[in-house]
């Protein structure tokens, strides 16, 4: 059971500090932070909080899947954009 | 109906400088406490005086944010200090001391020191913390100062007290949670998103708490604003009555900057930003209650030297690695020149405070012709004098210049006229956007303005002046205002087809 970060993810570092477990890394990989949910230590953050503390604080939406590649924020859930819009405008990163 | 006199002659009734003609420069900290107006009367980013003589840089150290602003696309820089769309180089706490170190030595007009991003900076304590630790130690004469969007603010303000931190900015667009929820999306608190009203009721509450636990402690808090046309532009006069009432020393009112191809909420969904003179008329309406900062160029997060310039590229960190600087040797100089700028500026002050009274006693003022006043843009590249040429100007500076005062209303950001080879062939549309950006001006002054745009400015009405060049922008704009009038061209019935609009 575990969350994962896709390459969605902008880089903000907002999830590292939050997650209970410290299952949240950034290796640099040419100069720019990779984000990587250590699928060993992440619990869904179960036993800790109600709900899972990296996805709560994402701004990016899709960025963070669970197990079967489901969006924990989906489009237009974190900026209130209409979805009709957001899809010219994403050149089709987040479509799901 | 409305007649140009009463549009010019409204902001004479709100106080403050403009209407007892303290000199042609007003200063928006002649009526503070003399302790707080030494404390940032070098400070560039409050001190209309200073900024054009001091530099300050920001570093970009923090990039988490806790919040979400509809005017913000995370993917870039926090806008709420630096433009959107531009992302900057972020850096390690150790990387930002060497940088700054770095910069202090090569400029030694030197003097601040800010975090303000990438994201919000007391969202990232140990980052913004351990940076101004490291610098408090090594670099003791550089002051420091920090902006946030308020939430986490009064858990973090026992540490800022820590580290003598004596400035600090919170954006605060409103004070009322429903008008905070078409502004704010979410906020995360206390382990989970909060959306909606909810949200913008702890943010408000949060920044407001904030607030008063850092004035009641003597630290300086400047209240920056973000100006959204339909949303708050209204309710913003009240948040300039509480903000100074809790003891802001400065309210900064900004535009809001939002445009598609940014990927902001606002962007996308067509929120207009506010023209030029509706932005100068709500800092009108808001000054009478507290000094307005309208020399804010909303630098980015990690800009670097005086304001309006960026010499950022200069000290990227590849470069900074192969400089070599004795720290100490250019401590010794900033002292210097700091003291010689400091001795400059009080001169001014004086010369402006000494026989400013004389003259108006003897004249009889109603009895003069009734005049008014007029818009000058002024192109300059700091250092008070006009000192920029018109195709390479990226902003221009523009004054109110009455009969007896002249004062500064704020910048009007363009693109270059003449960008290099590549862009000329654009110079057209470009001019067009200059010309559209200096609404409300009647005369352009800069060091040199080239044949083309000039005849374009006169047919917009704006008229170029190129013979002040390298003048001081006070002595200018006096000059050009006692031309006009001379030439019969400022009588009150008059007006003109600019002016009225
Ligand atoms: S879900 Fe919880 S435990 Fe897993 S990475 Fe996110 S914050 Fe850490
Ligand atoms: S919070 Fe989201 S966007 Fe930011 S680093 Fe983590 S996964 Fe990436
Ligand atoms: S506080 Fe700054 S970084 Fe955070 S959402 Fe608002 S503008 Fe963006």
């Amino acid at each position: 059971m575990s969350l994962v970060i896709n390459d969605l993810c902008v880089g903000c570092y907002a999830c590292e500090p939050v997650c209970p477990n410290k299952a949240i890394s950034a290796p640099v990989d040419r100069g720019r932070p990779v984000f990587f949910i250590n699928p060993d230590k992440c619990t869904e953050c179960l036993g800790d909080h109600d709900l899972p503390q990296c996805a709560e604080i994402c701004p990016i939406e899709c960025a963070i899947e669970d197990e079967y590649g489901e969006p924990l924020n989906p489009p237009g859930s974190l900026t209130g954009i209409p979805l009709h819009l957001l899809d010219l405008n994403r050149e089709g990163e987040c479509r799901t | 109906m409305e007649l140009p006199v009463i549009s010019n002659a409204a902001p004479e009734t709100g106080g403050g400088c403009s209407s007892s003609g303290c000199g042609s420069a007003p200063d928006a900290l002649a009526h503070l406490p003399d302790h707080i107006r030494a404390k940032v009367q070098d400070h560039p980013c409050y001190s209309e005086e200073a900024h054009h003589h001091f530099a300050r840089m920001h570093v970009a150290v923090a990039p988490a944010c806790n919040i979400q602003c509809h005017y913000c696309n995370r993917k870039y820089d926090c806008s709420n200090e630096s433009r959107p769309g531009v992302v900057s180089e972020l850096m390690t706490p150790e990387q930002a001391v060497k940088k700054t170190l770095a910069v202090a030595a090569a400029i030694p007009q030197m003097s601040v020191l800010g975090i303000a991003g990438p994201g919000d900076p007391l969202a990232n304590p140990e980052r913004t913390f351990e940076t101004f630790r490291m610098l408090s130690e090594q670099a003791p004469d550089i002051k420091l100062c920090v902006s946030t969007n308020g939430l986490s603010l009064p858990d973090c303000v026992d540490e800022l007290a820590k580290h003598n931190i004596d400035h600090v900015t919170i954006t605060i667009n409103c004070v009322d949670p429903e008008i905070g929820a078409q502004i704010y999306p979410w906020i995360f608190w206390n382990n989970r998103r909060i959306r909606g009203v909810e949200g913008a009721r702890i943010l408000i509450e949060q920044q407001q708490k904030g607030l008063g636990m850092l004035t009641s402690r003597g630290i300086l808090v400047k209240v920056n604003s973000v100006m959204i046309p339909g949303v708050n532009d209204q309710h913003l006069k009240e948040v300039s009555k509480i903000v100074k009432a809790k003891g802001a020393f400065l309210h900064n009112v900004m535009p809001l900057i939002a445009e598609a191809e940014h990927g902001t909420y606002y962007g996308i969904m067509g929120q207009r930003e506010p023209t030029p003179l509706e932005l100068e008329a709500l800092q009108d309406a808001c000054a009478g209650d507290m000094s307005m900062m309208r020399h804010c160029r909303q630098c980015r997060a990690d800009a670097v030297g005086l304001l309006g310039e960026d010499r950022g590229a200069e000290f990227t960190l590849d470069k900074i690695d192969e400089m070599e600087i004795d720290y100490a040797t250019a401590m010794v100089e900033r002292a210097k020149v700091h003291e010689q700028i400091n001795a400059e500026l009080e001169m001014k002050r004086q010369l402006r405070t000494a026989p400013r009274f004389q003259p108006e006693l003897v004249t009889i003022e109603p009895a003069a012709p009734a005049l008014r006043n007029v818009r000058i843009a002024v192109a300059t590249k700091g250092g008070g004098v006009i000192n920029e040429h018109f195709g390479h100007a990226h902003e221009f500076l523009v004054y109110e210049v009455g009969p007896t005062s002249a004062r500064f209303l704020g910048h009007r950001k363009c693109t270059p006229y003449c960008m290099g080879d590549t862009s000329c062939g654009d110079g057209e549309t470009v001019l067009g956007g200059i010309i559209r950006s200096l609404e409300g001006v009647e005369v352009l002054l800069a060091s040199k303005i080239g044949f083309e745009p000039w005849s374009d400015l006169e047919k917009a009405g704006i008229q170029p002046n190129g013979e002040h060049a390298m003048e001081p922008i006070d002595d200018a704009l006096r000059a050009v205002y006692d031309e006009l009038a001379a030439a019969g061209k400022l009588d009150a019935t008059a007006g003109s087809a600019r002016a009225a609009a």
